[in-house]
C-alpha cells in the first residue's frame, strides 16, 4: 500500500478511454462500478464537448460480484450496438475487472457474433501501467487490429501517396493543447510541402486506418503517445518515423530537417528534384518565430543566469528544459519528469542542461525540491502552479495534468513556429511577474507583507528573531529575503543560537557569502 | 402508506451516471475537524477524488490514498501491517482525533476484512478508526455521507436516562417510523421539560445553527448533532432520544440509530425550501406536542421575499435525470414555486425513510394542480435523454457529463452536484436553491438563437 494525495498520469483505463473517444464513431464500454464513468465529466468540462462522451459503463454491482457479469456485459454491447451503430466497440477493463478476472475476452467474442460493430477488449493491465502508456497501448491494437483486418479482406491500400505525405500519430483528446498543436502541425507540413495523410487518433474513422500505409513516413510529436504505433508501422510496412518532439527552434528546426531527409529518400524518382528546407527553417526562424529574436533582444539579457525549476510530462519538460538553458540563457536548476517508464530518454535529453534531474511520481518531492532550490520561476503541471502559489513563486504551466485552464479557446499551440512565440511569452510573463513584485520592494512600495518563508515543510526547532534583526530582514528586498532568512536559520541552528540578533545575521552572511 | 399509491414509481436499468460515493469525504473531512479520511482504493479512486474534487486537493486536505499494489491485491502484503504503517505516518503527520477508512470497491471484490483489522490497528496506534463502506457496488454519490454516519453511530457515547422504565415498552415502537401519525407515539409527559432531540446530517455549521435556531423559535432545544464539528463532541444517544434527518439520503442512518441505539425517528419532510423547513419543524413540534407560533407567517414572508425569482420559473418545465438523492425534495420544491416535474430520476427510493416527503410532494401537486411527476429509480441515462428530447423541458437538472452536450442541444441544465454543496437548506436559503435553478434561464442566450438552432456538432457530421 502506498500513502498517496495526488496522482500526475491516471490509472489505465483513462488512457484507453482517450483513444477510444478520440476516433470517430468508436464507443467504449466499461466493465466498472457506478461511478467509475468520471471520464465523461472531465471530458465534458474540460474540453467544453459538445457531444456526448461516448464512454458508457456496464455496471458492476452486488449481484456480478455475487454471480458474475452473467450476460450483461453481452447485452450491453449489443444494446449499445443498436442503438448507436458505432463501427468499433472497446471493451475497457478497469481496476475492479481485472481482480474479478471474468473472461472478459469470451465475452467480447460472444458479443461480436451478433453486433454489427466491431468488438475488441481494450489490452492493458491496471496494476502494471499508467494512463499513458494504456493510450500509446490501445493506440497500437486499434491500429493492427484493423491493419489486420484490411490485410484479410484484401483491400490494403500499400501504394505511397504521389505527394509526400506524413501521418500525425498520437492527437488526443484531452490532451495538454493538443488540437492547437495538431492544426500547427499540419501547418508546418504543408508548408514545406508534406501533406497530411491521416491524423490519428483524433477525429479519425476507422475506414480511414487502411490508408496508413499510404504515407511517406509518421510524426509522432509526444513521446507519451504514438511511439507504439509507429514501431510497428515501420518494423510491418517499412514506414520511417520522427519522434522528435518539434517544441522550441532548434527541436523544430531538427523535425523539418529529419523531414526533409525521409522526403528526399523518394521525391528525386517521383518529382524528379530533391527538396532543400534550409531556406524555410531560416526564414521561419528569423520573422515568423520572434523567440529567436526575443533571446537576443534586452528583456531574455535580463534573465540571464536566473534559476528555473522544471518538471512535467517527459516530452514537455525535456523540451522546455532544452529551451530555457539552450536558447534563453536561464538556469535550470532541476528539471524532472513523472514518466518513469520512460526515464531513460529523459535523462539523456537533458543531460548537461540542468542541476539535477528528478524522476519522481511523487508530488512533495517535487514540491520539497523546489522550496529546497528556491528558482525565480517554475515551469510545471498544475500541481507545480499550487505549489508556486503557497511558497509565493511564479509558475508557467506547460504539462498535463490539465486542468480547465489549459484549453483555452485561442490559439496556444506549444509545436512548431507558432509555438515557440507561446512559449517565449509564457516564459517572459513568469519571470517578469516576479521581477515586477521584486522592484516594488526594492523600492520599497506596497511592502505590506510579513517575511514569507518560502518553505513547505513546518518549521522546525525554535529560532526566534530579535526585533531588531527582523527590523533588518525587512530591509532586504523581497527576492532574497526568504532565501537570507532561511540561510539565517540553518545557521542559527547549525550552531546552537536560538535568537537570531542583526549580528547572527551578518555572521552568517560572511560565512555562506564570503 | 396507501396514500402513496397514485405516485408512479418505475426502475430502470441503473445505468446512469452520478459520482462515487467516496466524493463524500470532500465535505466529510472539512465538516468534521479533527479527522482524516483514509480512502483504501485504487489509483481509480484517486484519480476520480482529485478530478472531482478540484482545488482542495492543492490546499493540504485531511484525505488521502492508501493505493493498494499488486501484492496487497493478491495478499502477498499483510493488510494489517501496511494499514498500520500508513495510519502511523498519519498519525505523525496530522495527530487526527479519528481515522475514517473508506473501504471501496477493490476491497469488498478481495474482501479485506476492514472491520476487523480496525480495532487492532486502532489499539496500536491509539486512535479511533471508523471504518465505512462506500463502494460504487452498492451506493451512489451522497449515500457516501449515509455509510460514515451509519458507522458513527457506533461511536456515539450512550445517552444516560434518568428514567429507564420505557424500555421494554419502547422496543415495540422502535422499527416503526412515524410517518403517519405522530399522535401515536410513546410520548411521555416528562419530555416537556427535557427534550433529547438529535439532528442527523452533515451541513455547514453555519446552516447548521439557522436550523437550530429555526427550532429554538419554536422552544425546542437541540441536544446535538451527528455529525458534530469535532468526532470529540459526538452527542449522546440512547433509548429515548428522538432524532430526525435533515437530508434525503440518510437511511442506513436512520436505521442503524433506530435499531442499534434504540432511538426514536422523527419522519418528516426535509428542511429543504420555506415548504420544507415549515413542515419539518411542524412535525417536530407535533411529535413534542408543542404549538407551533407564527410559523405560517414565516413562510409566506419568505415566498414573498423569492417573488423575482418565482416569476422566471413559473410554468416552467424540469427534469431530474437523478444522481445526488436529494431530487424528490427539489422537485417538491420547484412544485411548489409553480414549475411543472416530467420526471424525478433518483439513484434510490427509501420509500419508508422519504415517506413523509413523498407524502408532502403529493399534497403539493394536488395544491398547484400539476399533474404528479413520474419517479425514475436507477434511471437510464440513454434513455432519460430519449425523453428529453421528446418532452423539451425548459430545464434539466443533470450531472456534468450531460450537462453541455444537452446544452448544444438547446436544453437548458443546471449541474446538479451544485446542490450538495450549496447552502439549501432551511426557509432563509430558498433564495440560494432559486439562484441555481433560475441560472440557465437568467442568461442572456436570445443573440445567438437567431444564428443557430443547435450547436451540436453531431448534426453536422452526418
Amino acid at each position: 500500500m502506498k500513502l498517496a494525495y495526488w496522482m500526475y498520469a491516471g490509472p489505465a483505463h483513462i488512457g484507453t478511454l482517450r483513444v477510444a473517444s478520440s476516433f470517430r464513431n468508436v464507443h467504449a464500454i466499461m466493465h466498472a462500478p457506478l461511478g467509475d464513468d468520471h471520464f465523461n465529466v472531465m471530458r465534458s468540462m474540460l474540453e467544453r464537448e459538445r457531444d456526448f462522451t461516448p464512454v458508457t459503463a456496464s455496471v458492476v454491482d452486488r449481484h456480478v460480484l455475487s454471480r458474475g457479469s452473467r450476460d450483461k456485459v453481452v447485452s450491453n454491447i449489443s444494446r449499445k450496438g443498436e442503438e448507436q451503430r458505432p463501427d468499433l466497440i472497446v471493451l475497457t477493463p478497469t481496476c475492479t475487472s481485472s481482480i474479478l478476472q471474468e473472461d472478459l475476452q469470451n465475452f467480447v467474442d460472444r458479443a461480436a457474433l451478433y453486433s454489427e460493430s466491431d468488438v475488441i477488449l481494450a489490452d492493458v493491465n491496471h496494476y502494471r501501467v499508467n494512463e499513458l502508456q494504456a493510450s500509446d497501448k490501445t493506440l497500437d491494437q486499434i491500429v493492427r487490429y484493423y491493419l489486420e483486418k484490411a490485410h484479410n479482406e484484401g483491400i490494403l491500400n500499400r501504394s505511397l501517396t504521389d505527394v509526400p505525405s506524413a501521418n500525425i500519430m498520437g492527437i488526443l483528446t484531452p490532451g495538454f493543447h493538443n488540437q492547437h498543436d495538431c492544426r500547427e502541425l499540419k501547418r508546418l507540413s504543408r508548408e514545406s510541402g508534406v501533406s497530411i495523410n491521416l491524423v490519428i487518433p483524433e477525429g479519425e474513422f476507422l475506414k480511414n486506418i487502411k490508408h496508413l500505409p499510404r504515407a511517406w513516413f509518421n510524426a509522432v510529436p509526444y513521446r507519451e503517445m504514438g511511439l507504439m504505433s509507429a514501431t510497428f508501422l515501420e518494423k510491418e510496412y517499412g514506414m520511417p518515423y520522427i519522434s522528435t518532439v518539434p517544441i522550441g527552434i532548434s527541436n523544430t528546426a531538427d523535425f523539418i530537417t529529419q523531414v526533409e531527409k525521409i522526403v528526399n529518400l523518394w521525391v528525386p524518382a517521383i518529382l524528379g528534384k530533391r527538396v532543400n528546407y534550409a531556406l524555410y527553417v531560416e526564414n521561419q526562424t528569423r520573422f515568423v518565430s520572434q523567440a529567436a529574436w526575443f533571446a537576443r533582444s534586452i528583456d531574455c539579457q535580463n534573465l540571464a543566469g536566473k534559476e528555473a525549476a522544471v518538471s512535467g510530462d517527459a516530452t514537455h519538460a525535456a523540451s522546455i528544459t532544452k529551451i530555457l538553458a539552450g536558447e534563453m540563457g536561464i538556469h535550470v536548476s532541476c528539471s524532472g519528469t513523472y514518466c518513469k517508464h520512460d526515464m531513460e530518454w529523459f535523462n539523456e535529453q537533458v543531460q548537461g542542461l540542468c542541476d539535477e534531474v528528478l524522476i519522481t511520481e511523487d508530488h512533495t518531492k517535487v514540491g520539497d525540491t523546489i522550496a529546497r532550490i528556491d528558482p525565480s520561476a517554475i515551469f510545471g503541471t498544475q500541481m507545480e502552479r499550487h505549489i508556486g502559489k503557497r511558497i509565493d513563486i511564479p509558475c508557467g504551466v506547460i504539462s498535463s495534468p490539465v486542468h480547465i485552464q489549459n484549453f483555452p479557446l485561442g490559439y496556444r499551440p506549444f509545436l512548431g513556429y507558432e509555438g515557440t512565440n507561446q512559449i517565449s511569452d509564457l516564459i517572459y510573463n513568469s519571470f517578469n511577474l516576479g521581477m515586477e513584485d521584486h522592484l516594488s520592494d526594492v523600492f520599497g512600495g506596497h511592502d505590506t507583507k510579513g517575511i514569507s518563508t518560502k518553505s513547505l515543510s513546518i518549521d522546525e526547532g525554535n529560532i526566534c528573531w530579535s526585533p531588531e534583526a527582523e527590523l533588518e530582514l525587512r530591509q532586504i528586498p523581497g527576492f532574497v529575503r526568504g532565501k537570507i532568512k532561511k540561510n539565517t536559520e540553518v545557521f542559527a541552528r547549525k550552531n546552537d543560537i536560538s535568537e537570531i540578533t542583526v549580528d547572527v545575521m551578518y555572521a552568517a552572511k560572511e560565512i555562506l557569502n564570503p | 402508506m396507501k396514500t402513496l399509491d397514485s405516485l408512479a414509481f418505475e426502475c430502470e436499468t441503473g445505468n446512469y451516471h452520478t459520482f462515487c460515493p467516496i466524493s463524500c469525504v470532500a465535505w466529510l473531512y472539512q465538516k468534521i475537524e479533527d479527522s482524516f479520511f483514509l480512502v483504501i482504493g485504487t489509483k481509480t479512486c484517486g484519480y476520480f477524488l482529485q478530478n472531482a474534487l478540484g482545488v482542495t486537493i492543492f490546499a493540504e486536505p485531511r484525505y488521502a490514498m492508501a493505493e493498494l499494489e499488486e501484492g496487497d491485491i493478491s495478499a502477498q502484503l499483510n493488510d494489517q501491517k501496511e494499514l498500520e504503517r500508513i495510519c502511523l505516518r498519519i498519525k505523525s503527520d496530522r495527530n487526527p482525533s479519528v481515522i475514517v477508512w473508506i473501504g471501496t470497491c477493490t476491497t469488498e471484490i478481495v474482501k479485506m476484512d476492514l472491520e476487523g483489522i480496525a480495532p487492532k490497528v486502532e489499539k496500536q496506534i491509539g486512535i479511533p478508526i471508523v471504518v465505512a463502506r462506500a463502494n460504487g457496488l452498492d451506493y451512489a454519490f451522497t449515500q457516501g455521507e449515509d455509510t460514515v454516519l451509519a458507522a458513527m453511530v457506533h461511536r456515539c457515547p450512550e445517552y444516560k436516562t434518568c428514567n429507564n422504565n420505557g424500555k421494554e415498552q419502547n422496543k415495540v415502537q422502535q422499527f416503526k417510523v412515524q410517518t403517519i401519525s405522530a399522535k401515536e407515539s410513546t410520548f411521555q409527559p416528562n419530555r416537556l421539560t427535557r427534550i433529547d432531540l438529535v439532528l442527523f446530517g452533515s451541513l455547514p455549521s453555519s446552516v447548521a445553527s439557522q436550523l437550530t435556531l429555526e427550532l429554538k423559535r419554536q422552544s425546542i432545544s437541540v441536544s446535538g448533532w451527528l455529525p458534530s464539528q469535532k468526532y470529540s463532541e459526538l452527542p449522546g444517544l440512547g433509548d429515548n432520544v428522538y432524532v430526525c434527518g435533515v437530508n434525503p439520503f440518510l437511511s442506513r442512518t436512520a436505521t442503524t440509530l433506530m435499531r442499534r441505539k434504540r432511538c426514536q425517528l422523527i419522519g418528516a419532510p426535509f428542511p429543504i425550501g420555506p415548504d420544507g423547513t415549515r413542515a419539518w419543524i411542524e412535525k417536530i413540534c407535533s411529535v413534542f406536542q408543542v404549538t407551533t407560533n407564527g410559523l405560517e407567517e414565516r413562510e409566506n414572508k419568505l415566498w414573498k421575499n423569492v417573488q423575482d425569482y418565482l416569476q422566471i420559473i413559473n410554468g416552467k418545465s424540469v427534469f431530474f435525470m437523478g444522481d445526488n438523492l436529494l431530487e424528490i425534495s427539489l422537485a417538491r420544491f420547484s412544485i411548489r414555486c409553480g414549475m411543472i416535474v416530467y420526471e424525478i430520476g433518483i439513484p434510490y427510493m427509501d420509500r419508508r425513510y422519504q415517506a413523509a416527503e413523498l407524502l408532502l410532494l403529493q399534497d403539493t401537486c394536488k395544491k398547484m394542480q400539476t399533474p404528479l411527476p413520474r419517479i425514475v429509480e436507477k434511471p437510464d441515462n440513454y434513455s432519460q435523454v430519449q425523453r428529453i428530447h421528446e418532452l423539451k423541458p425548459h430545464l434539466a437538472i443533470t450531472g456534468m457529463a450531460h450537462a453541455n452536450p444537452l446544452e448544444a442541444r438547446n436544453i437548458d441544465t443546471k449541474w446538479s452536484v451544485e446542490f450538495t454543496f450549496a447552502q439549501i437548506h432551511g426557509s432563509s436559503n430558498a433564495r440560494a436553491i432559486l439562484e441555481l435553478v433560475t441560472r440557465p434561464l437568467r442568461r442572456c442566450k436570445d443573440s445567438f438563437d437567431s444564428i443557430s438552432q443547435s450547436l451540436s456538432k453531431q448534426g453536422m457530421i452526418s
